[in-house]
C-alpha cells in the first residue's frame, strides 16, 4: 500500500515562498495530476515528494512512512525529468539497468528485467544505441522505461511529454494510461496542460501561486469549478465570462440583457455585481443544438468570426459587450455578421462573484 | 618574351611563407641536419662532416641517455598523475563554494602567472638545507637533522615535482572546474532518484562526463611538462652528479656546456618522439571520451 501524504507543506527559497502549506492525500494506486501555469509550484511539489528539494515546512510520508529527512535513494521512487535525463556514456540497455546494477541485483536478473520493460515500451531495436543517437520520442520511452524497471512504489513525471509534438504527445499519453492500468502503482503527474490533466488523471490537483485551488476528479472540476480560475483553466476553449448584477431575481449583463438565475435567489444578494459563466457547448443556435430538456433562454446575438473544426463550429460572437463562443453542431458556413438565435441551457450555467471569484451555488 | 607570373594566391601567402620558414622551419631541418654530423659549436667547420646515424647510435646505447629517459618517463607519470587527483579535488571542493567563488578562481591561476624561473627559484630557497625554509620549520618543531632537499637523488626529485605541481595544478583545476560548470544537472538528479549514494553518482554519471576535460588537460600539461626545463635547471640544474638529470637538462648540458650541438640535436630528436606519444595517447583517449558521451568527432 503506498499512500503519499503531504501535510502542510511548505517551500521557501530564502524570503520567496513557493509552495504555501499543502495539504494532500494521494490513495495507493491513484493516477494524480498537478496541473497549474507555470511557475505555480507543481514541479517543486513534486521535487520535493522525490527528495529533490528540501522541505521547509509540514510533512512528506510515502506508504506512512514520513520521509522529510530520506535522501531519493530511501524513498523507492522513480522520476521521469522533461529534459529525460538519461545517462549520455551508456547505451539504451545500460540507461535501464542502471538502477538495478546499483542495487547490486543479479545480472540474469537485470536483463530480464530491462528486457521486459524494452518490450512494453517498443524499445527491443533501439537498444545499444547512445542517447545522442535517439529522436525525442525514443528518449522519452527511455526514460520511462527506466522509471518502470524498478517497479517503485511511486512514479513522478514532471512534464515528460511537454518537448514532444503534438501527435507524438497523443501517442504517448495513451501510452502512459495504459502503463498505469499495467503496473497500478501510484502515479503523481505535472503538467501545465490541461488536456493531459483531464485524459489521465484520476484526480486533478489545480494548483495556483504555491497554493491548491482545487481537487476532484476531471469531470468534477469541469462541472463545479469552485472559481472563475478553475473554470476559465479546465475546459476548452475557456469558460464563457460575462459580468452582471442581480436585480429582483434576474441577472442582468451588461448590454441590457435579461436572464433568469440558473441558482437559488437566497443565495445572492439583490445588487450583487457578478460573474456570469457558461461554456460553449451550452450555447447552441436554435437548429444546431443538442437537444437538452431542462430551462433554456433563447436570445439574439451576432456571429463576429467562424471556425470550423469539422463536426462542430465554434462560432464567436459579442455578448453583453464581450467576446463569448459558442458551438454549432451539424454546422452550415455561417458570414461573419449574420444574426442569429441561440439557445442558452441554464441549467449548465454558473454564477461567481464578481469581486471573489468563488461559485455561488444553491 | 612573356614573364610568367607567379600566381596570385602564392604572391598573397608569400609572406607568411617566408616567416614560418626562417622561424620554423629552416631551425627545425637545420637542427635535423646538424643531428647527423659531429657539429660542436666551438668548431663550426665540423657542420660539413657528415657522420650518419652516428649521433643516433651513441645516444641509444648511452646508459646516461636512457637514465635520464626513464627519469623524465617517471617524472612526468607521477607529475600528471598527481596534478590530476589534486586538480579534481580542488575543482570539486570549488565547485560545492558558493560564496567567493570569483575570487577563489582568480587566486588558483596566481602560480600560472608567475614565469618558472621565479617559481625555481623560490622553491630553490624553500628546499634549501641550510636556510630554507622547509628545513626551518622542521628544526623549529624539534627535528634535529638538516634534511638534504635539493641533494639526496629523491628528495631533490620530490622537490622538483612539487614545485611543478604547484605551478600547474591549477591548469587541471580550471579545465576540470569548467566541465563542472558545463554538466548538465538533470542527470545527476536521476542517479539520485535511481539510487546512487553521493561516491557512486560521482563514479558513474559525473566522472565519465568529466574524462574529455581531463585529457584536455593532460594532452596540454603533456605538452607543457616535455619543456619543463626551467625550474629543473634552477633547483639543481640536473646535479648533483646527474641524480635529478632529466632529457631537458642532459641536452642542454651536451649542447651548450659540452658544445656538442650534433649530439644534443639528435638528444632532442628522440625527445621529441616521446612527446609526440604522450599527445598521441592523451588525444585518442579525449576523442574515445567524446565519442563515448555521443559528442561529435
Ligand atoms: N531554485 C530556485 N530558487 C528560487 N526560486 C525558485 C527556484 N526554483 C523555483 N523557484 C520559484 O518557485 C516557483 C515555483 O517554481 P516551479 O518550478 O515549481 O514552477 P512550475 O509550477 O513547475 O512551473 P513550470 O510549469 O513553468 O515548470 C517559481 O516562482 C519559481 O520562480
Ligand atoms: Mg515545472
Amino acid at each position: 500500500m503506498t499512500e503519499v501524504t503531504l501535510s502542510q507543506v511548505v517551500k521557501k527559497y530564502g524570503q520567496h515562498q513557493a509552495v504555501h502549506g499543502i495539504d494532500l492525500d494521494i490513495h495507493d494506486g491513484e493516477f494524480v495530476v498537478l496541473v497549474g501555469p507555470s511557475g505555480c509550484g507543481k514541479s517543486t511539489t513534486l521535487r520535493m515528494i522525490a527528495g529533490l528539494e528540501d522541505i521547509s515546512g509540514g510533512e512528506v510520508a510515502i506508504g506512512g512512512r514520513v520521509v522529510n529527512d530520506l535522501p531519493p535513494r530511501e524513498r523507492n521512487i522513480s522520476m521521469v525529468f522533461q529534459n529525460y535525463a538519461l545517462y549520455p556514456h551508456m547505451t539504451v540497455r545500460e540507461n535501464l539497468g542502471f538502477s538495478l546494477r546499483i542495487a547490486k541485483q543479479p545480472e540474469a536478473e537485470i536483463a530480464k528485467a530491462v528486457d521486459e520493460a524494452a518490450s512494453i515500451l517498443g524499445l527491443n531495436e533501439l537498444m545499444d544505441r547512445k542517447p545522442a543517437a535517439l529522436s525525442g520520442g525514443q528518449r522519452q520511452r527511455v526514460a520511462m522505461g527506466r522509471a518502470i524497471v524498478r517497479h517503485p512504489d511511486v512514479f513522478l513525471f514532471d512534464e515528460p511529454l511537454s518537448n514532444l509534438d503534438a501527435k507524438l504527445r497523443t501517442q504517448m499519453r495513451v501510452e502512459i494510461k495504459k502503463l498505469h492500468q499495467k503496473v497500478e502503482s501510484t502515479i503523481i503527474y505535472v503538467t501545465h496542460d490541461q488536456v493531459e490533466a483531464m485524459t489521465l488523471a484520476d484526480r486533478i490537483v489545480l494548483m495556483r501561486d504555491g497554493h491548491i485551488v482545487q481537487v476532484g476528479t476531471p469531470l468534477e472540476l469541469f462541472n463545479t469549478p469552485v472559481d472563475t480560475f478553475v473554470a476559465t483553466f479546465i475546459g476548452s476553449p475557456p469558460m464563457n465570462l460575462v459580468d452582471g448584477v442581480v436585480r429582483q431575481g434576474q441577472i442582468t449583463l451588461d448590454g441590457g440583457i435579461t436572464v433568469p438565475v440558473p441558482v437559488t435567489a437566497g443565495a445572492l444578494r439583490e445588487g450583487q455585481a457578478v460573474k456570469f459563466g457558461f461554456r460553449a457547448d451550452n450555447l447552441m443556435p436554435v437548429g444546431h443544438a443538442v437537444e437538452d430538456e431542462g430551462a433554456v433562454y433563447e436570445l439574439d446575438l451576432p456571429v463576429t468570426l467562424t471556425e470550423p473544426l469539422g463536426t462542430e463550429t465554434l462560432l464567436f460572437t459579442k455578448m453583453a459587450g464581450g467576446e463569448v463562443q459558442a458551438k454549432m453542431f451539424n454546422p452550415r458556413p455561417v458570414a461573419p455578421g449574420e444574426q442569429l438565435r441561440f439557445r442558452l441551457m441554464l441549467d449548465k450555467c454558473h454564477v461567481f462573484d464578481a469581486t471573489s471569484g468563488l461559485a455561488v451555488r444553491g | 618574351m612573356t614573364r610568367r607570373r607567379l600566381p596570385e594566391w602564392f604572391v598573397l601567402l608569400l609572406p607568411a611563407i617566408i616567416v614560418i620558414a626562417a622561424v620554423v622551419l629552416i631551425p627545425l631541418l637545420f637542427s635535423l641536419y646538424s643531428s647527423f654530423t659531429p657539429y660542436k659549436l666551438t668548431r663550426p667547420s665540423t657542420l660539413w662532416k657528415w657522420v650518419g646515424t652516428y649521433n643516433y647510435e651513441k645516444i641509444l646505447s648511452d646508459a646516461k641517455f636512457w637514465a635520464a629517459f626513464g627519469r623524465t618517463v617517471l617524472f612526468l607519470t607521477i607529475v600528471l598523475n598527481l596534478e590530476l587527483l589534486l586538480g579534481l579535488g580542488i575543482a570539486l571542493m570549488m565547485n560545492k563554494v558558493t560564496w567567493g567563488q570569483r575570487t577563489l578562481r582568480t587566486i588558483l591561476m596566481f602560480p600560472m602567472m608567475f614565469s618558472p624561473i621565479l617559481v625555481g627559484f623560490q622553491f630553490k630557497f624553500i628546499f634549501n638545507d641550510n636556510i630554507g625554509l622547509v628545513n626551518n620549520v622542521l628544526q623549529s618543531m624539534g627535528f634535529d637533522a638538516a634534511l638534504p632537499w635539493l641533494v639526496d637523488g629523491k628528495l631533490a626529485m620530490f622537490s622538483i615535482m612539487f614545485a611543478e605541481i604547484w605551478m600547474s595544478t591549477s591548469v587541471f583545476a580550471i579545465l576540470i572546474l569548467a566541465g563542472l560548470f558545463a554538466m548538465p544537472r538533470d542527470p545527476l538528479e536521476a542517479a539520485k532518484v535511481d539510487g546512487c549514494t553521493p561516491w557512486q553518482s560521482f563514479r558513474h554519471i559525473t566522472l565519465p562526463f568529466l574524462m574529455p576535460f581531463i585529457y584536455i588537460a593532460m594532452t596540454i600539461r603533456s605538452l607543457d611538462v616535455a619543456r619543463a626545463y626551467d625550474i629543473v635547471q634552477i633547483m639543481t640544474g640536473g646535479g648533483p652528479a646527474r641524480r635529478t638529470e632529466l632529457l631537458w637538462t642532459l641536452m642542454s648540458r651536451t649542447g651548450y656546456v659540452d658544445a656538442r650541438m650534433g649530439l644534443a640535436n639528435a638528444m632532442g630528436y628522440v625527445s621529441i618522439i616521446l612527446s609526440i606519444l604522450f599527445t598521441i595517447y592523451f588525444f585518442r583517449k579525449l576523442s574515445a571520451a567524446r565519442a563515448e558521451l555521443g559528442m561529435a568527432g
